[in-house]
C-alpha cells in the first residue's frame, strides 16, 4: 500500500518542518523557471534560486535545488555511487522531496550524479519507448564549470543558427554518447548540467558538433 | 466575481489555484514535451474549478509556470474581453494576483484560445495554448492506442491521404484551422484550432509555445526557433486565407478578419480579430474605410467603454 | 473583435447574481436546508457522491443546493473540490463480507445463509403518485416492522458458488503491486481491471445504464444473474505506517453487486461461471448492476471471447463515462468560435463560388452524364 503520511507536504498551506527553500512556492517556481529556460533554449544558462539549508556533500547546493524543485515520491530517483554512499544526502532528499531512491538506473525518472568524470554510460538509463518516449530518465551532472572545457557546437531545436556550449567534467567520450543519444530521437536521456549558481541543459533533440581541437 | 472566485479570497488554495505537487508533476511534463518538440506527454490532469473544454489544460499549464513577477495577457478568439477570457483572466487575478494586461508587448506569459497575437513575439514570451483534441489523427483514428503506435512510427501516410483526397475533391486542402504541421521533421502536432492564417507564426517563434490539453490530458511544446511545416504537397503548396480587404476600423492589412454583421440588409465589416492590435494602430492614428461610419463607431465605442478599466 | 456579444465583466456578475436569484426561486418559500436534502434526497446525495468521486454527505447536499438540483453539475463541484484535498495515502480494500447489511438479495438462490434482507427498496411498490406527501402533514413517523435480523454469518453468494469450484476465483492479484488509480496517472489502453473499475465508479449511471441494457439486447451478450446485491456500511480502514496496524476511519455506505455471468469455457479453461462487478458509494442499485455488466463485457478479451460489441470496447467505454469531461466538451460549444467559423465561411463562400462556376461552364454536362448513363 502507498502512503505518503510521513512525506512532508510542502503544499504551500502546511510549513515544512525544516526549510527547504525560504519561499517553498515561489523559489520553486522560480527555478522551474531557470530549468524551463534552459531546456527550450540549449546551451543558455539561468541562475538557480538556492535552498535555505545547505545540503550535505556531496550533494551540491544547485543539485538540491533541482531536486526540491522536480522530484516528489512519484518520482524514482538513481544515485550515484558517492551520493548513494551518504547517508547524510539519502535523508535530505527523502525528508525533502519524499522520492523514492533507488538502485537500478533504467528505472529512474531522474539520475544525480555527483562525479561526472567516472558516470556510467548514458544508454544504461530508462530510454523511453517509441511509444512514451517521455519516460526516460532525466540526467543531472552536478558540479559543472561552464565555459573552460572544449566547446561542441549544438543545434536543433531551441537555437537560433547554432550555438556553443563547454561544460565540464564529463566522462571520457561523453560527446559521443550525447550524439547517440540524438540519433535515437525521439528516444533518449536530457541531461541537465549544474553549476556552482547556475543551470544549463541539453535536451535529446539537440543535435552536436564536436569542434575539433 | 463568483461565488467560486470569492473562496480563493479566503486564503484557501495556493499560489495559482494549484497545490505544489500537481505543479511539480505539469512541470516534469512540460519539461519532457520541450525535450520531445510535438510530442504528447500525458499528464495526470487535475479537475479545475471551471468545466473541461473551457481552457482547463492551459489555465493548468499558466498556474505551473506562472510566477508573482508575471505579467498575464489571456486572449480568446483574438479579443481581451470575450466572456471566457473574462472570466479566466479574472481567475489568475484572483488566486495568484498577478498583473495581467491587454498589451501583446507587455505580458510576459499569454494564454490563449483559436489565435496568436498579431505583434511578433520576443524570447521573454511565453505562449500558452488551450488544446481541445491535442491528437491531430483522432478524426482519421478515433483509437488512442492506434493513433500512438502511428506517432511511435512516425506514419503519417493516413493524414496524407486525408489531405490529398480534399484537394481531388474540391481542387484545394479543405482545412481552414486546426491545421496539421510538422514540428521539427518529425512528429505531426494540432496547433490547436486557431485559423490556418496563423500557422506561418509558429514556424521559427522566438516565444516557447506550450499546449495544453485538460480533457485529454496531454501536454505538448515547441521550443523557440524551431521548425513547424504546415502539411501540403509540392503541386498544392501550404497557403494561408487572404484578405481582399483591410480592416474597416484601422486599416491593418494581412491580419486575421472577423466578419461583423452590421444590420439586416446585408450591411457588414471586416475588423481585426486581434483586438488589442487594432486598438493600438487606431490610438497610433490609423483609420480604415468604415472609421466614420455611424454603425461601426457605435460598435466601437461600446467596446471602448467595456474595455475601460 | 468588435461584436455586441462582448462579455465584460459586469455581464458576467450580473448573470452570476442572477444564477443565484433564480436559484433561491420565490422567498416566501423557505429555503432549503442541507439536513433536508441529505435525509430527504439520499439517492440524489449518492450518485453526486459517487460520480463527484467524494464521500460527504454534507458536502454532496451543499453541491446539490448549489446546482439547483442539476446533478452533474453538482458532482463537478465535488471533483472541482476534491482536486485541492491534501491526499495522504490509499485505504486497506473495505470487506464487504463485513458490511452491517441493510438490504441484501440475491436472485439466484431463494434462500441463503444470512437470508434474503428486501429492506428499503422501490421494488414491488406500486408506482402511483402518492398524494399524501404533498400534504402539510408529511412527516410522521412511520410504524415499521421488520424481521428479527438473523442471527448469522451472511456471506457473499459468489464465495458460496466458489466453494464448489463453479465460479471461476478471484483473479489473483500481487497485493503489493500498486492499485492505479487514474486522478494520478493519465488513463492509457489497454487498462487493466483495477482502472476499468475505477473509471465505471466515477462513471455517468446513465451512460453505463444504457451500456448495460445494450448488453441484454444482444450487443455483446453476457447471460447475467444478479448473484447478489447488498447495501449497507462498512468500516473504512487505514494503514497508518507510525502505528504499524490500521485504524478505522469511520464508515460509509455502499451498494455492492455481484453480477453472476455463464461463461462456455475454451480450450484453457472448463466452463463456469464468471464474475462481474459493482460497488457504489450509497442506495444506487441501477449504477451498481449496470457496472457490474459492463465490468464483466469488457472482460472479453482476459475469457477469450470475441468481441463485438460497444460495451466490450474498453478504450470506448472508458473514455466516454465521465460526465465531468462530456458535459464540459459538450457545453464548450457555448463559447465563441467565430474565428474558426470565419474561416470555414471563407472556404464556403469560395466553394460555392467554384461549384457555381463549374456548372455554368458546362450547363451540358449533367445532361451528357444522363444520356451516357442510359
Amino acid at each position: 500500500m502507498e502512503t505518503t503520511v510521513s512525506t512532508p507536504v510542502q503544499n504551500g498551506r502546511s510549513t515544512p518542518l525544516s526549510a527547504g527553500f525560504l519561499d517553498p512556492v515561489h523559489d520553486a517556481q522560480a527555478c522551474f523557471r531557470a530549468i524551463m529556460s534552459v531546456m527550450a533554449r540549449p546551451g543558455t544558462r539561468q541562475k538557480l534560486v538556492m535552498c535555505s539549508e545547505v545540503p550535505p556533500e556531496p550533494l551540491t547546493p544547485a543539485a538540491a535545488a533541482i531536486a526540491l524543485t522536480l522530484f516528489d515520491y512519484d518520482t524514482p530517483v538513481w544515485l550515484d555511487r558517492p551520493l548513494m554512499q551518504s547517508e547524510a544526502v539519502k535523508a535530505f532528499l527523502r525528508f525533502h522531496t519524499g522520492a523514492p531512491i533507488l538502485s537500478e538506473p533504467v528505472e529512474a525518472a531522474f539520475a544525480l550524479v555527483s562525479e561526472p568524470q567516472s558516470m556510467i554510460p548514458l544508454a544504461s538509463f530508462n530510454q523511453g519507448s517509441a511509444e512514451y518516449p517521455d519516460q526516460s530518465t532525466t540526467v543531472i551532472l552536478t558540479g559543472q564549470t561552464f565555459g573552460k572545457a572544449q566547446a561542441v557546437t549544438l543545434a536543433g531545436p531551441g537555437i537560433k543558427d547554432t550555438a556553443s556550449f563547454s561544460t565540464g567534467p564529463t566522462p571520457p567520450v561523453f560527446w559521443d554518447q550525447v550524439v547517440s543519444n540524438n540519433r535515437q530521437f525521439p528516444r533518449g536521456v536530457d541531461l541537465i548540467f549544474a553549476g556552482t549558481a547556475e543551470v544549463a541543459a541539453l535536451p535529446r533533440s539537440t543535435r552536436i558538433t564536436l569542434t575539433e581541437a | 466575481m463568483n461565488d467560486t472566485a470569492q473562496i480563493y479570497d479566503q486564503g484557501e488554495y495556493n499560489f495559482a489555484y494549484l497545490d505544489e505537487q500537481t505543479k511539480r508533476m505539469i512541470r516534469r511534463a512540460i519539461l519532457k514535451g520541450i525535450a520531445i518538440p510535438g510530442y504528447q506527454v500525458p499528464f495526470a490532469s487535475r479537475e479545475m474549478p471551471m468545466p473541461y473544454g473551457w481552457g482547463t489544460g492551459g489555465v493548468q499549464v499558466t498556474a505551473a509556470v506562472l510566477g508573482k513577477d508575471d505579467c498575464l495577457k489571456m486572449i480568446d478568439q483574438g479579443s481581451d474581453d470575450t466572456t471566457n477570457a473574462v472570466s479566466l483572466r479574472g481567475f489568475f487575478e484572483k488566486t495568484a494576483g498577478v498583473r495581467t494586461t491587454y498589451e501583446t508587448s507587455e505580458a510576459t506569459v499569454i494564454q490563449t484560445r483559436h489565435r496568436i497575437p498579431e505583434k511578433t513575439l520576443t524570447e521573454d514570451q511565453i505562449l500558452v495554448f488551450q488544446v481541445p483534441i491535442p491528437e491531430p489523427l483522432r478524426f482519421l483514428e478515433p483509437r488512442e492506442t492506434e493513433t500512438r503506435k502511428m506517432h511511435a512510427l512516425e506514419d503519417y501516410g493516413l493524414m496524407h491521404v486525408k489531405l490529398y483526397e480534399d484537394i481531388a475533391k474540391n481542387g484545394h486542402i479543405a482545412t481552414t484551422y486546426a491545421y496539421p504541421v510538422k514540428v521539427n521533421d518529425r512528429y505531426v502536432m494540432d496547433p490547436s484550432p486557431t485559423p490556418k492564417f496563423d500557422n506561418p507564426k509558429i514556424d521559427e517563434m522566438a516565444a516557447l509555445q506550450l499546449y495544453g490539453a485538460g480533457r485529454e490530458k496531454r501536454i505538448y511544446a515547441i521550443p523557440p526557433y524551431t521548425k513547424v511545416k504546415s502539411l501540403d504537397f509540392e503541386d498544392y503548396p501550404f497557403e494561408v486565407q487572404k484578405f481582399d480587404k483591410p480592416c474597416a476600423l484601422c486599416g491593418a492589412e494581412n491580419v486575421y478578419l472577423d466578419e461583423v454583421i452590421l444590420d439586416d440588409r446585408g450591411g457588414r465589416m471586416f475588423v481585426c480579430s486581434d483586438s488589442d492590435h487594432c486598438e493600438e494602430r487606431r490610438a497610433q492614428g490609423h483609420t480604415g474605410p468604415m472609421a466614420a461610419n455611424p454603425a461601426a463607431a457605435q460598435i466601437t465605442e461600446k467596446n471602448q467603454r467595456e474595455t475601460t478599466r | 473583435m468588435y461584436v455586441a456579444v462582448k462579455g465584460g465583466e459586469t455581464a458576467i456578475r450580473n448573470a452570476h447574481k442572477l444564477l443565484a436569484k433564480r436559484r433561491r426561486g420565490d422567498t416566501s418559500v423557505p429555503a432549503l436546508t442541507l439536513e433536508q436534502i441529505a435525509e430527504q434526497l439520499s439517492h440524489s446525495v449518492a450518485r453526486v457522491m459517487g460520480e463527484g468521486s467524494l464521500y460527504d454527505e454534507t458536502l454532496a447536499a451543499l453541491a446539490i443546493k448549489q446546482a439547483r438540483g442539476d446533478l452533474i453539475e453538482a458532482a463537478f463541484l465535488m471533483r472541482a473540490y476534491r482536486t485541492t484535498l491534501p491526499r495522504f495515502g490509499y485505504s486497506q480494500p473495505v470487506d464487504t463480507a463485513r458490511m452491517l447489511v441493510e438490504r441484501r438479495i440475491s436472485a439466484t438462490y431463494k434462500d441463503l445463509p444470512g437470508g434474503q434482507v428486501l429492506g428499503p427498496t422501490f421494488d414491488y411498490s406500486y408506482r402511483l403518485l402518492d398524494f399524501t406527501l404533498a400534504a402539510e402533514s408529511d412527516g410522521a413517523e412511520l410504524p415499521v416492522e421488520t424481521a428479527e435480523m438473523r442471527d448469522e454469518a451472511m456471506p457473499r453468494v459468489t464465495d458460496l458458488l466458489g466453494d464448489e469450484g463453479l465460479m471461476e476465483p478471484d483473479p489473483i492479484t500481487d497485493v503489493d503491486a500498486p492499485v492505479g488509480d487514474l486522478t494520478r496517472e493519465p488513463l492509457a489502453f489497454p487498462a487493466d481491471r483495477d482502472l476499468r473499475l475505477q473509471n465505471l465508479a466515477r462513471g455517468d449511471e446513465g451512460f453505463l445504464l444504457a451500456l448495460a441494457y445494450s448488453t441484454q439486447r444482444g450487443y455483446g451478450r453476457t447471460h447475467p444473474f444478479a448473484g447478489e446485491i447488498r447495501y449497507g456500511e462498512v468500516e473504512v480502514e487505514f494503514f497508518a505506517e507510525e502505528l504499524g496496524f490500521a485504524v478505522t476511519l469511520g464508515t460509509i455506505k455502499v451498494t455492492e453487486c455481484q453480477m453472476v455471468n455463464q461463461f462456455k469455457g475454451s480450450s484453457k479453461a472448463a466452463p463456469t461461471f464468471t464474475r462481474g462487478y459493482g460497488l457504489v458509494f450509497g442506495q444506487v442499485e441501477r449504477k451498481a448492476m449496470s457496472m457490474a455488466m459492463v465490468d464483466r463485457s469488457m472482460r472479453w478479451q482476459e475469457l477469450g471471447e470475441e468481441q463485438s460489441a460497444p460495451a466490450q470496447d474498453i478504450e470506448f467505454v472508458l473514455s466516454h463515462s465521465d460526465n465531468i469531461q462530456a458535459t464540459g466538451f459538450v457545453e464548450h460549444l457555448k463559447l465563441p468560435h467565430y474565428v474558426d467559423f470565419q474561416a470555414e465561411l471563407d472556404l464556403v463562400r469560395r466553394m460555392r463560388a467554384e461549384w457555381f462556376e463549374k456548372r455554368d461552364q458546362n450547363p451540358d454536362e449533367d445532361a451528357a452524364a444522363q444520356e451516357a448513363a442510359e
